[in-house]
């Protein structure tokens, strides 16, 4: 039973990587000409991608989905909006805070701070410089998880938010300092990782299906890129205040 | 073998604090304020132990075969002899970067499609779309929006010109493109563009865009090497959006 599924989405997870296996074999072998560094290394790191992204879609399918789904489901059931909101933006930070690349990215924006002589160039004010940035994108995403489970609820159009989201972005940026620009447009799509996405995709589509009169494509999506458009504009107003 | 084991045991062990905070979430308000078992526990409980095992998995394949590679092969290309121009030169015209744009556009389109979480949207569309979105032909439209959104990107690094121009620039164009397009798709194309800037694309368009702002004369990693992502995000909304306009015209032609 178990073993014919698994296998086609063995293969499936195979066909989705060939393109990036095709890509850096054909550049590395036939345009810059150089012989491809440890072969052994490539061969058993594509195994490990293939099963690994096997493996995460089974799991998303059997766990992520039906939590996210039944979790919308019995909110909207309660009825509690304090709790459902609170829910949102617990998920939303908590998703940024743990976030590997997030961090890596801080400690960067903390250099060029350093180097621009807007910290302190000692290591605690850098660290406390980072961190607070991180903070400030995890609140930021949380909030922006709140706002659009409340456009759902309340059935604004999803692009009120992200109209507005464009406006402050395009109005901040010529005040904001030319280091943190680059940082703040990044920070977003760094912020949202493969557990946080699906979780709040299903979340949307979850609460837009259990809600009478919201469909779930017009409704449903449309979460995510308020949050990553909500970093950015909170990492500009951090670096220009700081 | 065993180092292997040890490593590997590493990551899993930094894939499960990553998601520590997520799940205590999901924990707690599951217990203290939804108050109602799961539906399937034994199910859920061993498909969240798929999705870390597969995210270890993918992780560490990555850093074995492609994150070396990829950094590479974008130092590779960028050098003066790749180029062919005279490595003392301060001023290097921006056709000569030519190769770079391609393996940019080639690279990012290839990424797109081997996203993890972009195929989860794509089924999820396709679920409740009841086939009406084809998660291939979305998961392909992303990838020509991050194929173009990497090369223009790219290009700005190497002309040092600024980046928010292009930012709003694209702003504007995504804004007319809602005006017009197929209500039904709009938070979806929003969506797919921020989900594709995940565990394969990030860290490959980080080690381009700092390789590259490297070896360009007269460009600062720590400033020009940002802003890949931005472009990476953006361009594939535009991509998903123009889709369904010319697939709205196309079933309006047929009628």
């Amino acid at each position: 039973m178990f073993k014919n599924p698994f296998i086609k989405q063995l293969f499936g997870s195979f066909l989705d990587l060939a393109p990036i296996l095709a890509v850096v074999l054909v550049f590395q072998v036939l345009i810059i000409r150089q012989p491809v560094p440890d072969v052994g290394s490539l061969i058993a790191g594509m195994l490990f991608v293939i099963l690994g992204l096997t493996l995460f879609v089974q799991g998303l399918e059997q766990s992520l989905f039906p939590i996210g789904e039944s979790m919308a489901f019995a909110f909207a059931r309660k009825g509690s909006l304090f709790w459902l909101l609170t829910f949102a933006f617990c998920l939303g930070f908590g998703a940024a805070i743990a976030e590997p690349g997030l961090a890596s990215v801080a400690e960067k924006a903390a250099i060029i701070a350093g180097n621009a002589n807007r910290i302190e160039q000692t290591d605690s004010a850098k660290a406390g410089y980072a961190l607070g940035l991180r903070i400030t994108v995890a609140v930021s995403i949380g909030l922006a998880i709140l706002v659009g489970v409340l456009r759902i609820l309340r059935g604004w159009p999803v692009y009120y938010p992200v109209l507005f989201g464009y406006a402050c972005i395009a109005i901040m940026t010529p005040f904001a300092p030319s280091g943190i620009i680059g940082i703040a447009y990044d920070a977003g799509g760094i912020a949202t990782s493969s557990i946080t996405v699906p979780l709040v995709i299903v979340l949307g589509v979850g609460l837009a299906t259990a809600i009478k009169g919201r469909n779930q494509l017009t409704d449903g999506f449309g979460l995510v890129v308020f949050a990553t458009l909500m970093a950015t504009i909170f990492v500009l107003a951090y670096g220009m205040i700081i | 073998m065993i180092d292997w084991l040890i490593h590997f045991a590493l990551k899993l062990l930094e894939t499960s604090r990553n998601v520590l905070p997520i799940l205590a979430i999901i924990i707690g308000f599951q217990l203290l304020v939804i108050r109602k078992p799961l539906p399937h526990p034994k199910r859920t409980i061993i498909g969240f132990f798929y999705v870390l095992l597969g995210i270890a998995f993918f992780l560490e394949g990555l850093d074995l075969a492609l994150f070396p590679l990829g950094s590479l092969m974008a130092s590779q290309l960028t050098t003066p002899e790749f180029l062919g121009v005279n490595p003392f030169e301060q001023v290097v015209s921006w056709q000569a970067y030519f190769w770079v744009y391609i393996f940019a556009a080639c690279i990012g389109f290839a990424a797109a499609l081997a996203e993890p979480a972009l195929l989860a949207v794509a089924i999820k569309a396709e679920q409740i779309s009841g086939g009406a979105i084809q998660a291939w032909g979305l998961r392909i439209s992303v990838a020509i929006g991050v194929s173009f959104g990497l090369a223009l990107g790219a290009f700005r690094i190497v002309t040092g010109s600024e980046l928010y121009l292009y930012i709003i620039g694209g702003y504007i164009i995504v804004m007319i493109q809602t005006r017009f397009a197929p209500k039904m798709i709009i938070g979806l194309a929003y969506d797919s563009g921020v989900v594709t800037t995940s565990m394969v694309t990030v860290p490959l368009v980080t080690a381009l865009g700092l390789g590259l702002a490297s070896a360009v004369p007269g460009r600062n990693p720590l400033l020009d090497g940002f802003g890949l992502i931005a472009f990476a995000s953006l361009f594939p909304v535009m991509a998903v959006l123009g889709y369904a306009q010319i697939a709205q015209w196309r079933n309006k032609g047929s009628l």
